[in-house]
């Protein structure tokens, strides 16, 4: 039988303990993924004894606090610290999410920080999104119309734009693609829920006239239907969107047309 | 010396920032043929323009008369008369133009009944002078930002705008006064890299994180501001810092100021609707420093909510279900998730918060670079929009809704302006090794620095002393305290450490090179603020409570090297830039 082994370099090792200094009796022991691609050497688990007593409610308020007061070193993306610009996304407590908006009197026992999963890790909790992003690319997420008035907006009835709510909210940070099994298999090919729902948005928006040439696109076994309705995107969006939704209104358009 | 490995890149124009205005001037600079790197310290869509929430102004008239003339009146008004009022007519006249645009790419508006775009009320924003509330706010809900910024880095994707992600830029490289480049150090691996190019567009933002509590992201730390200081160039009307007058209590979240464009109100403690006091006629939608002074009165004087009586509450509950989820479902989320608060049943408690900068990189209408060497005289190679920008239209304080429109008409406007200057592939000089060298060796000083401070502690020390010394209130003897303070923590920095060595994401050198960004910008600030000895727009001075037009009627410029600064003042330009519209003379502010 063939046996399969992960390469040694990629065995996740034990790393640091950094014991509490402050004397809290409230502490918190966080387990963080630590990787730098300068050292040559393996992951690591580091551990940080956290005094929870002075610690706003958000787990992005851990790490900064682990980072302003127990260890600079540690490296992660945050931008806005509300929930709209996608930085912060990560895995805590095994469930992807903003690190921002989650708080982290909802994960049980010790608190587990890991970079979203199945990304090649860039430093830490830094993941590489940039194949998602070429994908986005691909989509052209932009309006194509023909109308030429220069003073003038194209016009959309109430009922057309409210068909872009639930779409155009997409902050694109990636919680959804990176909890989809079939994008953790197939994400070089299949498109995955975050960019799926970005072409969705412009496949229905009333002011596109490319739809079909946009559904054409993206009706491919690899790029769109390796959905299997497993629903991690749904549940793992920070902002509540349903980006599972959208692909089957994709599936829908196109089993119900002529292309 | 240190030493590191250079890679050399030649480009027509660098635009530094991919918010909304680099955004913008990018696609501009792309469509005319010239060939445009765009460096970011974020991927583009992550931008704090997607913070925004309320809306983008614009005399559409969609929703009753309108008139750019209307629009500019309340601008200059709001800005207290320190607005430029040529750059000014120039941003009203082109803003429908640059709305039209921005739908034309893709941007989701709400819309009227007749699928226009929808427009709100918004603060300080009236018809016909003065006489009454317009809607002239341009929105799609309460995320205007969000929408905006993403359609623009699609229409950038469109033109195949060069990306320089994750890119941290350290200073610009100058020669005899003009600007050639710029360096960069790219966090992805760890190289740096030297721009050459015939002019540098600096769009990185304001600096909100010289305070502590700001609804500015992380990433607001002005670095263009502070490498124009660098480059031996003034910063403009610093001292003019925003309160927006609803930051979620505790957490600075921004609440927009389309609740109240929406019907929300402010109460006090006594259930009072204070605003009626202290602006009888617009009342909550009286301009932010007013607002934000008055909220701010309600609290000093014992009338503040909960239990230190150090906020307000911000209704919205009596709003129409309907209008709440379709218009606001933003803010609803932000005040579930930061104030627990179900905005259908209870108040949102808000403080005034650190929201914008009016002062920044003084520049022209076309957004080219001003510095003053006698007369004032336009930087060679240099422009600069957005909010690091002083253009200046916003004056002494900013409208509601004009910082989006500054954004695209000042990026459009530079990029135009950039066409004009540079044919596509003109060739670039050579520059001299010391200016690189000077660059590497603060970069290497600061990455080597094994000192007893903490980049974290020193910026809380700052942060707190601008909260205490430069808010929203002001006096001589707290400005001369602060002045004293942010020199102690400047000095404090000698001996700073910084723990990660790397070169790849090693944010712990990325937050020190911010904080030497912030802690420049920090004093020109309270400097700046320290000079200015008269009340005007955001800028209140309890000593000097009146506006002082014989002798402040100026732009303040302040140049600053390390910790010492040279003040300095410019004339507001005091004529329109056209016979369209007459200048508006100063009057009395009233709301």
């Amino acid at each position: 039988m063939v046996q399969l082994n992960l390469p040694k370099n990629s065995t996740v090792i034990k790393g640091k303990y950094f014991k509490d200094k402050t004397g809290s009796k409230n502490l918190k022991k966080v387990n963080v993924y630590r990787w730098d691609p300068s050292s040559g050497g393996n992951p690591r688990i580091d551990t940080y004894e956290v005094d929870m007593d002075n610690c706003p409610s958000k787990v992005l308020d851990v790490l900064n606090k682990i980072k302003n007061e127990i260890d600079p070193t540690l490296a992660y993306r945050r931008s806005c610290a509300h929930g709209v610009c996608g930085s912060c996304a990560m895995n805590m407590g095994g469930k992807n999410g903003l690190a921002c908006t989650t708080p982290h009197s909802e994960i049980d026992g010790d608190i587990d920080i890991y970079p979203l999963p199945h990304l090649k890790v860039k430093k830490d909790l830094i993941g590489d999104l940039d194949g998602l992003y070429k994908q986005y690319k691909s989509i052209e997420p932009w309006l194509k119309s023909n109308s030429k008035s220069e003073t003038k907006e194209i016009i959309q009835s109430k009922e057309d734009r409210e068909k872009l709510d639930g779409a155009y909210e997409c902050i694109m940070c990636a919680c959804c693609s990176t909890s989809c099994p079939s994008y953790w298999w197939n994400g070089d090919k299949y498109l995955g829920p975050a960019v799926l729902l970005q072409a969705y948005r412009w496949i229905i928006d009333s002011r596109d006239s490319e739809r079909e040439a946009r559904l054409k696109k993206v009706a491919d076994e690899l790029k769109l239907y390796r959905c299997h309705t497993i629903l991690n995107c749904t549940s793992a969006c920070p902002k509540g969107l349903n980006p599972a939704k959208a692909i089957a209104e994709i599936k829908k358009m196109l089993a119900t047309s002529n292309l | 010396m240190s030493s590191y490995k250079i890679i050399d890149h030649e480009y027509d124009v660098v635009v530094l920032g991919a918010g909304g205005s680099g955004l913008r001037a990018a696609v501009g600079l792309s469509e005319a043929g010239l060939q445009t790197a765009c460096i970011s310290k974020v991927f583009p869509t992550r931008s704090h323009t997607s913070a925004a929430q309320g809306g983008i102004s614009a005399a559409l008239g969609n929703m009753g008369e309108d008139d750019w003339r209307w629009h500019m009146y309340d601008t200059v008004k709001g800005a207290d008369w320190l607005g430029d009022q040529d750059s000014i007519e120039y941003l009203c006249k082109e803003a429908p133009k640059a709305v039209i645009e921005l739908e034309k790419y893709g941007v989701p508006f709400s819309r009227t009944e007749d699928g226009k775009i929808y427009q709100r009320p918004f603060g300080g924003m009236t018809k016909n002078y003065g006489n009454g509330i317009v809607q002239r706010t341009c929105a799609a809900a309460d995320r205007t930002g969000h929408a905006i910024l993403h359609t623009l880095y699609g229409q950038a994707l469109k033109h195949k705008t060069e990306f320089f992600i994750e890119y941290f830029a350290l200073d610009l490289l100058m020669k005899d006064g003009e600007c050639k480049g710029l360096i960069a150090w790219n966090l992805n691996d760890g190289t740096i890299h030297r721009f050459r190019s015939h002019a540098v567009i600096i769009a990185t933002g304001g600096y909100g994180k010289v305070y502590y509590s700001a609804t500015s992201a992380h990433t607001c730390t002005g670095d263009g501001n502070a490498m124009v200081l660098r480059a031996g160039l003034p910063l403009q009307d610093m001292e003019f810092v925003q309160f927006h007058p609803t930051g979620i209590y505790g957490h600075g979240t921004l609440i927009s100021e389309g609740v109240r464009g929406e019907g929300g109100y402010l109460v006090n403690s006594k259930g009072e609707r204070f605003m009626e006091r202290y602006a009888p006629k617009a009342k909550d939608l009286a301009s932010r420093d007013v607002v934000s002074r008055s909220m701010s009165i309600e609290i000093n004087e014992g009338r503040g909510v909960g239990k230190d009586g150090d906020h307000v509450h911000l209704h919205l509950s009596h709003l129409d279900k309907e209008v709440i989820d379709s218009r606001l479902p933003g803010i609803t989320e932000a005040a579930r998730l930061f104030a627990n608060v179900d905005v259908t049943k209870e108040p949102i408690p808000v403080v005034p918060t650190v929201h914008y900068n009016m002062g920044g990189i003084p520049t022209n209408y076309k957004a080219e670079v001003l510095t003053v060497n006698g007369s004032e005289k336009t930087v060679p190679g240099l422009m600069a929009i957005g909010e690091a920008a002083c253009v200046s239209v916003h004056g002494a304080n900013r409208l509601g809704s004009n910082s989006l429109i500054d954004l695209v008409v000042f990026g459009r406007a530079a990029a135009k302006r950039a066409a004009e200057l540079i044919k596509p592939g003109m060739p670039h000089e050579e520059i001299s090794e010391t200016e690189t060298q000077k660059c590497l060796d603060r970069f290497d000083n600061l990455r080597n620095a094994n000192g007893e401070n903490s980049t974290a502690e020193l910026r809380l020390s700052m942060q707190k002393t601008m909260q205490s010394k430069c808010a929203v209130f002001r006096t001589e003897k707290n400005l001369k305290e602060g002045v004293e303070q942010i020199r102690k923590t400047y000095d404090d920095m000698s001996s700073i450490s910084v723990k990660d060595k790397s070169l790849i994401f090693n944010t712990d050198l990325v937050e020190t090179l911010e904080f030497d960004n912030l802690i420049r910008q920090a004093v020109t600030t309270v400097d700046s603020a320290y000079h200015r000895k008269e009340s005007r727009g955001a800028h209140a001075r309890e000593d000097y409570p009146k506006r002082d037009d014989d002798k402040f009627m100026q732009h303040t410029l302040a140049w600053c090297d390390g910790k010492e600064t040279k003040i300095s003042y410019r004339d507001v330009h005091k004529s329109t830039l056209t016979n369209d519209v007459q200048y508006f003379p100063p009057q009395e502010r009233i709301y």
